[in-house]
């Protein structure tokens, strides 16, 4: 038999956080109690270590390279998405600090469930074989459904961990035999050879795989009609564990249905541009049409999430006729998701132990009792409704300008319009904070955030802001990587 | 011919058996449903010439895990379903769901467009062919990279499951008659200075 050994170098991100998940665990079982502060700085260090090799990459693998038995492969879009990926998971476990300790989560498993859902994510965005995606996928839902449910005092969380395990197994369930139709037919997992067979052998087995596969995909996304469990799990969760949920994940899924839609099935593209036509329309719809509705904050912006991302999938539908289309998309989602793991944070910082700050009530004049919080969530509110200034503005302008490159006017037509019955519930947050007066004279006390806490939060704010002012380098970026 | 039959009556229990599953009321007779669809499982694989993964089916999951599972459920004793709340009320989304699935996989996926003409069966491997060797040899060359990934998912499973049982430590509520010998009156009372309150 001929093998030749892959090119471990490829992997090296991947074999960083395997090595660095497995001294973490080993840290945080035998080091005695009161060290055990250290299991987090070993987190932090694992992410920077393998965004430093991902960085690396970027410059030394200009060409995409194929290795690991034609199962992995390391192309700029990959690295691009890891690198988007370790800096929010970063974030997302500093702002889960101080929650999960004042709660009694058990810290030393969050942090290392956290860090095997990142290198699921990893796995599945350099991904190039349904094989992996597959196991990457399930290796970031199993690690997320138990960080769901380790908030072990909340009967909700509970509630939403049940939920979103039995509604993912099922997802899984439906994209695995999309994936055995399509083998059944190619005769192969592998991304390329699975596009290179369909094109001369296309058949109606390849569209009920097709129908199979996008439901499992969307089911993961969260889009309309497959996401009855993203306002419960949001809800539900404890903040931070919704806050990552909602963003370095978001990402991976937009790079796998790009793998598994524009790069395997290319000769569907007809039937799945119709596909995805309708499910943005009636996420865009519903969406933001139900979050009008809500009066928790964080059901609020698990509806949005959704409407986001139908946003998402115009760029995706458009990218076949568009030569922006994937890389406007690419930029929607990775801004979206700067934007919504502020809004999360704010959330969870405002938090305090046996109280949460997620009716929107609460918010009412919020500008009084913290002013800098308030305009941090006043720049990502205006950045999740497309306010000018701000990156959110780009992020639409960006799609709307690839949908009609596509020719798909009246579909960007419909994006404004959906766009403008968001603002309203996003402006409302805004109206509460600075002309509100407090619900009860104990709402109207000063809340004091600690200066690291707050220094990070400004930093995620100001990015919203910072990128809408020069959008340029962030969007040559994706539309080198994407494009 | 006979093969078909054999196919048939498999595929058959296996079906049966799982509807069992979801239908039974007591939870003992829903796993030992789901072992008979797994041994009808295996059976039918084995017509397929995948022995060693009949077999694996066996041992492992009927063997092990779906008698660890008896376990389970006999220990923590469910009660049997009183009554099914909502049942005719899911009722007709439920068949529209099934049907629509039907439906697709039957038109979709039908014996014209999938049958043996269109995609034919693989040339039958000679005498000295060995499926284990077969999976051995590229379970650790060509799939080492999957392979490596299902082995991290069982860790974090691992620790997932450990996780969630844990309840804190549990420690044994004895007595230390060296340390109740050796308390200081220092350990025990602390006296405070305090101010006299004025009404």
């Amino acid at each position: 038999m001929n093998f030749t050994l892959p090119l471990f170098s490829a992997a090296f991100p991947e074999l960083i956080l395997l090595s660095m998940t497995c001294i973490v665990l080993l840290a945080d079982i035998f080091l005695p109690a009161r060290l055990r502060g250290l299991t987090y700085y070993l987190t932090q260090l694992t992410l920077v270590l393998a965004f430093v090799a991902a960085f690396m990459q970027y410059q030394d693998y200009p060409e995409p390279i194929i290795t690991f038995h034609r199962g992995y492969i390391v192309d700029k879009l990959a690295i691009l998405s890891k690198l988007i990926m370790y800096v929010f998971s970063l974030f997302a476990f500093i702002y889960a600090r101080d929650y999960i300790k004042e709660r009694r989560i058990a810290t030393g498993e969050y942090y290392l469930l956290g860090l095997f859902s990142v290198l699921g994510m990893s796995i599945m965005v350099s991904a190039y074989s349904l094989l992996t995606i597959y196991l990457g996928l399930e290796l970031l839902s199993l690690s997320l459904y138990a960080m769901v449910a380790m908030y072990k005092d909340s009967t909700l969380a509970t509630e939403a961990a049940i939920k979103y395990f039995v509604m993912g197994a099922l997802a899984s369930g439906l994209f695995l035999y999309g994936i055995s139709l399509l083998y059944g037919i190619t005769g192969d997992i592998q991304i390329a050879t699975i596009a290179q067979t369909l094109q001369s052998n296309l058949n109606l087995v390849a569209l009920v795989a097709l129908i199979f596969i996008i439901s499992g995909l969307i089911f993961k996304f969260g889009a309309v009609p497959f996401h009855m469990w993203v306002p419960d799990v949001y809800q539900g969760s404890a903040t931070p564990v919704t806050l990552f949920i909602a963003s370095a994940p978001k990402v991976a899924a937009f790079v796998i249905m790009v793998r598994v839609l524009v790069q395997a099935l290319p000769s569907l593209q007809v039937a799945w541009e119709q596909v995805l036509i309708l499910v943005a329309i009636l996420s865009m719809f519903f969406g933001n049409l139900l979050a009008i509705a809500q009066t928790n904050l964080k059901r609020m912006l698990a509806y949005s999430s959704i409407a986001h991302i139908g946003y998402t999938l115009l760029g995706i539908l458009a990218g076949p006729q568009s030569a922006q289309g994937y890389s406007a998309a690419m930029f929607y989602i990775s801004t979206y998701v700067l934007v919504a793991a502020g809004a999360f944070a704010i959330i969870a910082i405002l938090s305090k132990q046996g109280m949460e700050f997620d009716q929107l009530n609460d918010y009412r004049g919020l500008n009084a009792r913290n002013p800098w919080l308030a305009f941090m969530m006043l720049l990502l509110m205006f950045s999740m409704a497309g306010v000018p200034p701000t990156v959110g503005f780009f992020a639409k302008l960006g799609l709307l300008q690839a949908l009609v490159e596509a020719h798909l006017v009246w579909l960007a037509v419909l994006a404004l319009v959906f766009a403008l019955i968001g603002a309203y519930y996003y402006l409302r947050i805004v109206m509460l904070m600075y002309f509100e007066e407090p619900a009860t004279p104990q709402h109207s006390q000063h809340i004091a955030v600690s200066p690291g806490l707050a220094a990070v939060i400004s930093v995620n704010g100001v990015a919203a802001l910072a990128l809408g002012l020069l959008p340029s380098t962030f969007i040559d970026l994706c539309r080198i990587s994407v494009g | 011919m006979i093969l078909h039959l054999i196919f048939y009556a498999y595929a058959l229990v296996a079906v049966a058996s799982a509807v069992m599953v979801i239908a039974s009321r007591n939870p003992v007779h829903s796993v030992l449903s789901l072992v008979v669809t797994f041994f009808a499982m295996a059976a039918v694989w084995m017509i397929l010439h995948a022995e060693f993964l009949a077999l694996i089916l066996l041992l492992v999951y009927v063997g092990a895990v779906m008698t660890l599972f008896l376990f389970v459920v006999m220990m923590i004793s469910v009660r049997q379903e009183s009554r099914r709340k909502g049942f005719v009320r899911y009722l007709p989304f439920g068949i529209l769901i099934v049907a629509l699935i039907i439906g697709l996989v039957v038109i979709g996926i039908g014996p014209e467009r999938f049958d043996l003409s269109h995609y034919p069966a693989p040339l039958l491997p000679g005498a000295d062919y060995n499926n284990l060797t077969q999976l051995g040899s590229i379970l650790y060359t060509d799939y080492v990279y999957p392979f490596e990934i299902a082995g991290v998912l069982l860790l974090a499973a691992i620790i997932a499951a450990i996780t969630l049982a844990h309840r804190g430590p549990v420690q044994r509520k004895v007595q230390n008659p060296a340390a109740q010998v050796a308390v200081r009156r220092e350990d025990r009372i602390r006296l405070v200075n305090m101010p006299v309150e004025k009404k």
